[in-house]
């Protein structure tokens, strides 16, 4: 009741009781108002009384009005199976040295319809691109630096400390904290095989973190895995007003995207999901699928998973492979389990096959009334 | 002595008087014409980002519905991107359009299945990425503004305002059975009570209007509210006494020393009104016996201190009475139905502020009749006197503020 400064009225502090007597009456409130939503119906039921009906499937962004991806200059849908290769040449030696160029750029974004927020990209995305490269070839990895800010590409991997990233540590050789206008070629070699990532690592490092510099690292084993729709996740959030605490939650930054553009992906065929959480300020992320299970790989090191699950939880800067299939046709939420994160952003939606072609028999039992069901466009 | 002449009609020549007045005006208006074209000549791009500065002024609930009214107080414009209520993003139409210009303002419907007796924290994203916090306390719907409501209000008002201060002026038989040597006192319990209903108004105005935006004068209000009010009482005090001394002489004295204390306290009672009837429309106050009871002692005192100037003189008619009681205790109805139904956090600073320099103005007024045959103000039996007073009035304050 004290921090109610909006109201002021001193006298009220007498009325304590009120939040006493309220529940009592608030049953009788929701079921004498009948709520004709399958919500309101399980809340009562339940005793818990919804004040009135209300058109409230799940959380969502204001109807009407989209993130302008083109202005963006990236898509969350094309950055799921965007890998980018970089350019690669067999050396004399017999190994592959594969090359790229990333550039840091401050650059303002939408991560939400309507809300834009002061980014720092590499290559003018967040998160910054998917590398991808094998086991055992040689990375070179020029960074240019065109941000206004001093930064750094700190690879997680196998390497030598002058290739670590780390300000204070291989300035002797270029390298170290990267100044802005000046640049620094990363070698080393590609190991361990797994999912890894990169990110800034210039103080204040969850400043630099957040702001967007970050992207998925992937390195394939020797001999390659199965053949699969792969697809990148990046787990991040916004804190758009600099309280250390994020407003927007995502997974490839922009809010409910998935939910706009559910994930297309094949009936019966197998998924691998490249899982990497980036979240600054909140110390744990989850990933939480519905209808289905899948293998986990942690950190991608090994090649046989080692769970069978639905959710997994991932700390600051963990990450996974999840390999499943779906068997049936119809729309899937995906979300972080970490309910707060899924209503402020990160939720999504597979959609399986043609969920039209869905017998009405299925739909009845998975499809139609369900509270989540409604919001997805079908 | 020509120079003398001219130095004595000074600048202008012949131009009439209002020439004269109209010719900076009209410069002013051209020198701001003249600026606002040429963008503000020398001063350069602003630096730093915009500011956002956005108060929530009300908060209604219907059922499934929450309506915040927001109001730009900053200096630039505004716009709302996305509402989240209790850290989910929710539906939501701005019903003044989602940008807001300075000192606008506008009303978001945000699509919410909130449950009565909860609490709920809401922010506001705007386009910049700032954030406007609401707190509901408690959740409870909004009563509608119909004849019911406003009957209910009156029903409110009579309550904690007229009939308290009706009882309280029962006393009169009483005051006026006590000797001569206690009149002092009565009036310096009158000063006593009186000062505590200013500073507890005072305060509750700073604290309401800490809450206002800042560019409507925020605390500033309580304290133009106050001056206001003491000017205006001190001009009709200088204009009805001459006329009341002229006709009467000093036996109206004491009538008019009660007039003035119930308008203080009418004014004071304004206020309060209009707390209750906003705390009321927002959910946050409870009817309840114990409450009005509570009120119904509280003001009885308020009563006991317009009767005490006429322990002496001709003994009032009822109606007389009945007028007085009316005059301090009826501004509650009003102030009920203005908060209840047009509460705006500046306007309730600017009256809480009327109401604590009214008080002020009333207390320089009685407070000659606490002198005793020395022409003292302060000796035992005023000092005393005050003190309970304001003993009074804090210990019944504590049955409201439990």
């Amino acid at each position: 009741m004290d921090d109610q400064p909006k109201k002021g009225i001193s006298r009220r502090r007498l009325l304590g009781g009120a939040a006493l007597a309220a529940p009592a009456v608030a049953g009788l409130t929701a079921l004498s108002r009948g709520g004709d939503t399958a919500v309101a119906e399980t809340a009562a039921t339940n005793g818990h009384g919804h004040a009135g009906h209300s058109e409230f499937p799940h959380a969502s962004f204001a109807a009407g009005r989209r993130v302008d991806h083109a202005r963006n200059g990236f898509n969350p849908t094309e950055i799921l199976r965007d890998f980018d290769h970089g350019r690669s040449r067999r050396l004399a030696s017999g190994r592959v040295l594969r090359e790229w160029e990333i550039v840091a750029h401050d650059r303002e974004i939408e991560v939400a319809p309507g809300v834009r927020y002061e980014a720092w990209t590499y290559n003018g995305r967040v998160p910054g691109p998917t590398l991808r490269a094998r086991e055992g070839e040689l990375l070179r990895i020029r960074f240019v630096n065109a941000s206004e800010h001093p930064h750094t590409m700190h690879f997680h991997g196998i390497h030598p400390s002058p290739m670590d990233g780390m300000p204070g540590i291989g300035e002797n050789r270029g390298g170290g904290q990267v100044e802005p206008g000046e640049s620094f070629d990363y070698e080393f070699e590609a190991a361990p095989f797994g999912l890894h990532l990169y990110h800034c690592h210039v103080a204040p490092l969850a400043a630099h973190i957040s702001r967007g510099l970050y992207g998925a690292f992937v390195i394939d084993p020797r001999r390659g895995r199965a053949e699969a729709d792969e697809l990148v996740m990046v787990m991040n959030g916004f804190d758009t007003n600099f309280d250390l605490s994020n407003e927007v939650y995502a997974v490839n930054t922009v809010g409910f995207h998935y939910v706009d553009e559910p994930i297309q992906v094949d009936r019966d065929s197998p998924v691998r999901i490249y899982l990497v959480n980036a979240l600054e300020f909140d110390p744990l992320n989850s990933f939480h699928i519905h209808g289905n299970f899948f293998h986990y790989f942690p950190t991608g090191t090994a090649l046989e998973p080692s769970e069978f699950t639905d959710t997994v939880v991932q700390g600051q800067a963990q990450r996974g492979i999840l390999e499943l299939k779906f068997p049936y046709d119809g729309d899937y939420m995906f979300h972080a389990h970490v309910s707060e994160f899924a209503e402020l952003g990160w939720s999504g939606f597979f959609r399986v096959g043609d969920p039209s072609r869905l017998s009405a028999a299925t739909a009845a039992t998975m499809y139609c009334d369900l509270p989540w069901g409604k919001g997805s466009p079908a | 002595m020509e120079a003398n002449a001219r130095a004595e009609r000074g600048y202008g020549g012949n131009l009439p008087a209002w020439a004269l007045g109209l010719i900076p005006l009209a410069l002013i208006a051209a020198a701001i014409a003249a600026f606002a074209l040429l963008g503000g000549p020398g001063l350069g791009d602003r630096t730093g980002p915009p500011v956002e500065e956005v108060s929530v002024e009300r908060t209604v609930l219907h059922p499934g519905e929450i309506e915040l009214t927001l109001r730009n107080d900053g200096p630039d414009p505004v716009e709302v991107a996305q509402v989240a209520v209790n850290d989910a993003y929710a539906p939501f139409a701005a019903e003044g359009g989602r940008e807001i210009g300075r000192l606008g303002s506008t009303t978001l419907r945000i699509d919410y299945p909130w449950i009565e007796g909860e609490a709920y924290e809401i922010f506001v994203l705007t386009s910049a990425g700032g954030t406007v916090e609401a707190s509901i306390p408690v959740a409870a719907e909004t009563p509608e503004n119909d004849a019911g409501f406003f009957g209910l209000m009156a029903l409110l008002g009579i309550y904690v305002g007229v009939i308290p201060v009706g009882l309280g002026m029962l006393w009169l038989p009483f005051l006026r059975r006590l000797g001569s040597s206690w009149v002092g006192a009565l009036i310096a319990f009158t000063v006593g009570l009186l000062a505590f209903l200013a500073i507890d108004a005072g305060l509750e105005g700073l604290e309401i209007a800490a809450a206002a935006p800042a560019a409507f004068g925020g605390t500033g209000l309580v304290f133009v509210g106050g001056l206001a009010a003491y000017l205006v009482l001190a001009g009709i005090d200088s204009h009805l006494s001459r006329r009341s001394r002229e006709a009467r002489g000093g036996a109206a004295a004491a009538g008019y020393l009660a007039l003035l204390v119930a308008i203080g306290i009418g004014l004071h009672n304004l206020g309060e009104g209009l707390a209750i009837g906003s705390a009321y429309a927002s959910g946050a106050l409870a009817l309840g016996a114990f409450l009005v009871v509570g009120f119904a002692i509280h003001n009885t005192t308020e009563g006991l201190a317009i009767v005490a100037p006429l322990r002496d003189g001709a003994r009032p008619t009822p109606a007389r009475l009945l007028g007085l009681g009316l005059i301090a205790g009826a501004p509650a109805i009003l102030g009920a139905w203005i908060g209840a139904s047009a509460y705006d956090p500046s306007l309730a600073a600017l009256l809480f502020g009327v109401g604590v320099g009214a008080i002020a103005r009333v207390i320089v007024q009685i407070a000659p009749a606490m002198r005793d045959s020395d022409g003292r103000y302060l000796y035992p039996s005023s000092v005393a006197g005050i003190l309970a007073g304001i003993a009074a009035l804090y210990l019944t304050g504590l049955l409201v503020s439990v």
